[in-house]
């Protein structure tokens, strides 16, 4: 009996009433015991967004692929990408990594994530692996209500307890540069990378841009790559002096370095999203590995890129506390000439809690527990976030805006985080908090013409569809309330947007209109936190009617495998 | 584009407007005359500093972001390795008036300058370089967008 067939048998004891236990430790076993390969080990998570407990994360229906992308990992979903990974449906992992029968599946393995069962497994994999390195990939510090209260101090703590070795980072910049400065002094035995972060007066680098670790005698390079577009995608006055970006060339400059101080594997801890790690694998030489965040993928076969100079493993961890990576790599002196990927579900309830990170936690949310804890509605229908166009989460916070700001338009900002609650679920302040806890959360109201609201909707469409990745910034679709409209992905910037309406009435380019949002990047905004505005509302209507999300119609889509 | 440079750009075409009123100058000597920074399109800017024939080269190497952090103030940089190379010249193809700059490289110095310019929205950019008494040119676009809604 293989390993799929053990989590069938699981599935199948589950819905017996056959007691679990017995099934649990054997099928834990099997997940689990990874046999050892090779004499380099990385374990890999990103982009957790501050998720310390276990918790429902739906994967999309919705991550469409252009251009070359297409039809290939990430932009791959449910059916399709179980057909590529070989992964049998109806499966715990083909619940980890699809959308498919969500809810019924969440009820049938329960949560997923949470540090403290994280570390049990990080534990058992680094007993195996003498050595081995624990990568984080960044979007650490937040994500959720206690991240935000400590600025991140939570997530810091955690961390050094779950024994991370080096990270990268995105969201954390939205502290600001001197919060950042502030925690990275404090960080040791954490080293925090970011090689494409610069002044931006003389481009004197900010942070340590690699370290070389020696692994079983031999010497490994980890390079930092942040996010490159965090002063585009986020508010730039947070970090006014500093300079982002991909930077190629200065990076190709920092591989031959550590190549010519003797690494012997070199390793990219990337948060550039999983689609620009495919084409820099393609342009920068020397790399063997990216392990690659941002744009939120559980990609469970990676994606090997050919260059000039070999190959280059490209992979993407998930989001939300809901994997755990680990790469094995085979090097002998002549470089690495083998390698073992899996991406590990990590089932809360496959995993015992580690009672040290268990007693860290609940340090932490004790000073805040009633304040997390108070009910705020009761929801009918699943809430999700993720997916390219809309959730059922972001058309809950879209129907609040719209509500209480007596608005005809709702924008809401495509973030790929929030975690994802089940019918029947009580909203808890903090599952309202998973879905808005950032630094810059301001409801706005402004009158915007036909004529603008049509070039937001064109501009953040090609953040998401241009076919180059290098002009992509790994979010969603704006979500968008009150107005449909249609979207041809394959289009030309300023082509994908039409057919807008409000009732059923097309807009007018002349026409202002009431357009509620949050979120806004640039400084100034005044108006309450989107939280306050929604928890308000949730409060009112007390019980949450299954939604449906104002999706637009897609042109030109049929067969796209990134597409439910 | 800076502040006072726009000013003394506007101060040069008032200049040849009063010239030309005055009857000092004819058009065609105005036009010959005329700053090629005041230039409207990238064609006659192009034209202006560098005549009609420019070979399209990847030994010249623009050094700027896919997206600009600040459409305000977007970093560019023009590398050179042409031998010979006398002049650079950078050009905003959808800026009012595209000519950023004009570098003259004296003969023995490295082809490499750097600057910040100013743009409203996505556009070519362009490097026009001179070497050895030849044009040849180089473009990269740069995109500008509203930000927001990442990741």
């Amino acid at each position: 009996m293989n390993r799929r067939e053990f989590l069938g048998t699981l599935a199948a004891a589950a819905a017996c009433g056959v007691p679990l236990d017995a099934a649990h430790a054997q099928v834990a076993q099997k997940l689990y015991d990874l046999p050892r390969f090779g004499n380099v080990s990385l374990l890999h998570f990103t982009d957790c967004h501050a998720q310390l407990l276990p918790i429902h994360f739906r994967e999309p229906s919705a991550n469409i692929g252009v251009g070359e992308s297409a039809g290939r990992f990430p932009h791959l979903v449910g059916e399709h990408l179980l057909k590529q990974a070989g992964i049998t449906p109806g499966t715990a992992e083909a619940h980890a990594f699809t959308y498919l029968d969500f809810a019924a599946a969440a009820r049938r393995y329960g949560k997923v994530g949470g540090f403290a069962h994280m570390t049990t497994l990080v534990k058992r994999l680094r007993a195996s692996r003498p050595g081995a390195l624990l990568l984080d990939g960044g979007d650490t510090w937040q994500g959720s209500a206690t991240a935000l209260w400590t600025k991140g101090q939570d997530m810091i703590d955690a961390c050094k307890q779950l024994g991370v070795d080096i990270m990268t980072a995105h969201w954390e910049f939205t502290y600001g540069d001197h919060r950042v400065q502030e925690a990275v002094k404090s960080l040791a035995p954490i080293e925090f990378l970011a090689h494409n972060v610069k002044t931006t007066d003389f481009g004197d680098p900010v942070f340590k841009p690699w370290v070389i670790r020696e692994m079983n005698g031999v010497p490994v390079a980890i390079i930092g790559q942040a996010f490159p577009y965090t002063p585009i995608a986020n508010p730039r006055y947070l970090v006014p002096e500093w300079t982002f970006g991909i930077q190629e060339s200065e990076l190709q400059d920092l591989v031959n370095e550590v190549r010519a101080k003797g690494a012997r594997a070199v390793v990219l801890l990337s948060h550039n999203g999983m689609d620009v790690d495919v084409k820099l694998a393609g342009r920068v030489r020397g790399i063997d590995a990216i392990l690659g965040g941002h744009t939120h993928d559980g990609v469970p076969v990676p994606v090997v890129v050919s260059n000039g100079g070999g190959k280059t493993v490209v992979t993407n961890a998930g989001s939300n506390g809901k994997f755990l990576a680990v790469l094995d790599l085979d090097v002998s002196s002549s470089g690495v000439s083998d390698f073992r990927y899996r991406l590990l579900p990590v089932f809360s309830n496959l995993l015992p809690a580690d009672a040290q990170m268990q007693n860290l936690i609940d340090r932490v949310r004790a000073p805040f527990a009633a304040k997390l804890r108070e009910p705020l509605a009761v929801t009918e229908g699943l809430l999700y976030r993720r997916g390219n166009f809309n959730g059922t989460f972001d058309q809950l916070i879209l129907d609040a805006l719209m509500s209480v700001k007596g608005a005809e338009i709702g924008f809401s900002p495509g973030f790929r985080w929030g975690t994802t609650l089940l019918p029947g679920q009580t909203i808890l302040r903090e599952h309202l908090m998973d879905q808005t806890a950032i630094t810059y959360p301001t409801v706005t109201v402004n009158e915007i013409s036909g004529a603008d609201i049509k070039i937001i909707l064109e501009d953040v469409c090609d953040n998401l569809f241009n076919p180059d990745p290098y002009l992509q910034q790994g979010g969603d679709m704006v979500r968008v309330g009150g107005l449909t409209y249609s979207c041809d992905p394959r289009a030309a910037m300023g082509k994908r947007i039409d057919d807008m309406r409000i009732g059923g009435q097309l807009i007018e380019a002349g026409k202002r209109y009431k357009v509620a949002g949050w979120a806004p990047v640039n400084p100034g905004a005044i108006g309450e936190p989107v939280w306050e505005v929604v928890e308000n509302y949730l409060k009112q209507i007390k019980t949450v009617k299954p939604r449906r999300p104002n999706l637009p119609r897609l042109i030109g889509m049929g067969g796209n495998q990134g597409l439910a | 584009m800076n502040h006072s440079r726009r000013k003394a750009i506007q101060s040069g075409g008032g200049l040849i407007a009063m010239l030309l009123a005055a009857g000092v100058i004819s058009p065609g000597e105005a036009l010959a005359q005329s700053d090629p920074f005041t230039m409207k399109t990238l064609a006659e800017a192009m034209r202006a500093v560098g005549g009609p024939n420019q070979t399209v080269s990847d030994a010249i190497i623009i050094k700027a972001p896919a997206i600009a952090e600040n459409g305000a103030v977007v970093p560019v940089g023009v590398e050179s390795k042409l031998p010979g190379t006398e002049l650079i010249a950078l050009f905003v193809e959808k800026n009012p008036q595209p000519l950023v700059g004009s570098f003259g490289i004296p003969s023995g110095t490295v082809g490499n300058v750097s600057t910040r310019v100013k743009m409203g929205q996505t556009s070519d950019v362009y490097a026009l370089v001179k070497a050895d008494g030849r044009f040849y040119v180089a473009k990269k676009e740069i995109k500008i967008t509203l930000g927001g809604c990442g990741g």
